[in-house]
């Protein structure tokens, strides 16, 4: 299974939850699957899903899923350390670790090497971490938006993209309509 | 020992719903920090660099809070590209409350080289500034958090030796 594959088994479970999705190709292919007013997608700004998604849980009480890369996390590493020493109870990071910069071309990054990036997070401080195939991803979100517990899924599948329209729509429409939702 | 300047900048920021601060420290804003620790109204995350903070700020900005960064002028080396493509680019209002280091009574040579940049690089962003330099500018607080959140803009807040050398 590729990153697409896993949005798709991804949509039955996202419910009310309010999802923060990373740049480039994730944020295009979740568009393409099923938009909806409670999606936040980075237009740019690599790296900072996490901070995102993590400010967001900090701030409101609804369920929050914040789907980041393995890249993108490599270029914010110190994030886990902040979510480590910041637990919040409705906040779960999924890191879909395909082993690649997918955007850009598909060039290996050093979580298809030698660096475990839930390894990472259980030593920055955070208590529960799962590393879990592709297949099994969806049940693992599933119990992880349901618990009580902020829950780091490292989510290793195969590298590639499907070609989807980039987003047009305007950024100032997808942050005003899911301040909306998250006011709702 | 934090100052009484130290508290009425804090004072200032709950005044304007101010209720989330995300920093990265300075010697000169420490008071500064000490106060927003004790007080309940602000949930004070510490990040690691100022880009990710700006990341948590955005996050609690769409979440329904009202959030500030503190952090020093070196650090818009840093954060350039989550200025113009997150917090400009999506309109999010966020207060910079910035140690302006590198000026007159600097002791650390290295810090006046990006004192240098600091006012072009916030022109070049065209971010609206301001810059206390003498103890009474600190008045202007209020009316610039009321500005930011009404402008949709990161705004910066310069602080420099001479208003921290001579605020009580």
């Amino acid at each position: 299974m590729i990153r697409y594959d896993v949005l798709k088994t991804l949509l039955p479970v996202l419910d009310d939850s309010l999802v923060v999705c990373n740049i480039g190709s994730p944020s295009q292919e979740l568009a393409s699957l099923a938009d909806r007013p409670g999606n936040f997608y980075m237009l740019g700004t690599m790296g900072l899903c996490s901070s995102i998604g993590l400010g967001l849980a900090l701030a409101q009480s609804k369920p929050v899923l914040a789907i980041d890369g393995d890249g993108s996390v490599l270029t914010n590493m110190a994030t886990l350390a902040t979510i480590g020493n910041n637990p919040v109870g409705n906040f779960v990071l999924l890191i879909i670790d395909n082993g690649s910069y997918g955007s850009t071309g598909d060039q290996p990054t050093y979580a298809s090497g030698k660096t475990s990036l839930a390894a990472v997070a259980s030593a920055c401080g955070c208590e529960t971490v799962i590393e879990c195939t592709a297949e099994e991803t969806a049940k693992v979100v599933k119990d992880a938006l349901a618990s009580d517990a902020m829950t780091i899924i490292v989510s290793k599948c195969e590298s590639g993209n499907v070609a989807v329209p980039v987003i047009e729509t305007d950024p100032v429409v997808i942050a005003h309509r899911f301040m909306a939702e998250v006011a709702r | 020992m934090p100052k009484q300047i130290d508290q009425q900048i804090v004072d200032d920021l709950v005044s304007q719903g101010i209720d989330f601060v995300t920093s990265v420290p300075c010697k000169q804003l420490a008071g500064v920090l000490e106060v927003i620790d004790q007080t309940t109204a602000i949930k004070h995350v510490p990040s690691n660099k100022e880009d990710e903070g700006m990341g948590l700020c955005a996050g609690a900005y769409l979440g329904g809070m009202r959030p500030a960064i503190i952090m020093q002028n070196t650090a818009l080396g840093v954060v350039v590209n989550t200025l113009a493509t997150l917090i400009q680019f999506y309109r999010m209002p966020l207060p910079m409350l910035i140690s302006y280091r590198g000026e007159v009574g600097e002791k650390v040579a290295c810090q006046v080289e990006m004192a240098l940049h600091t006012k072009a690089l916030l022109a070049q962003l065209h971010i609206p500034t301001y810059h206390f330099h003498r103890p009474e500018d600190v008045a202007e607080l209020p009316g610039i958090l009321a500005h930011t959140q009404m402008s949709k803009k990161p705004t910066a807040i310069l602080t420099d030796a001479s208003f921290w050398g001579a605020a009580q």
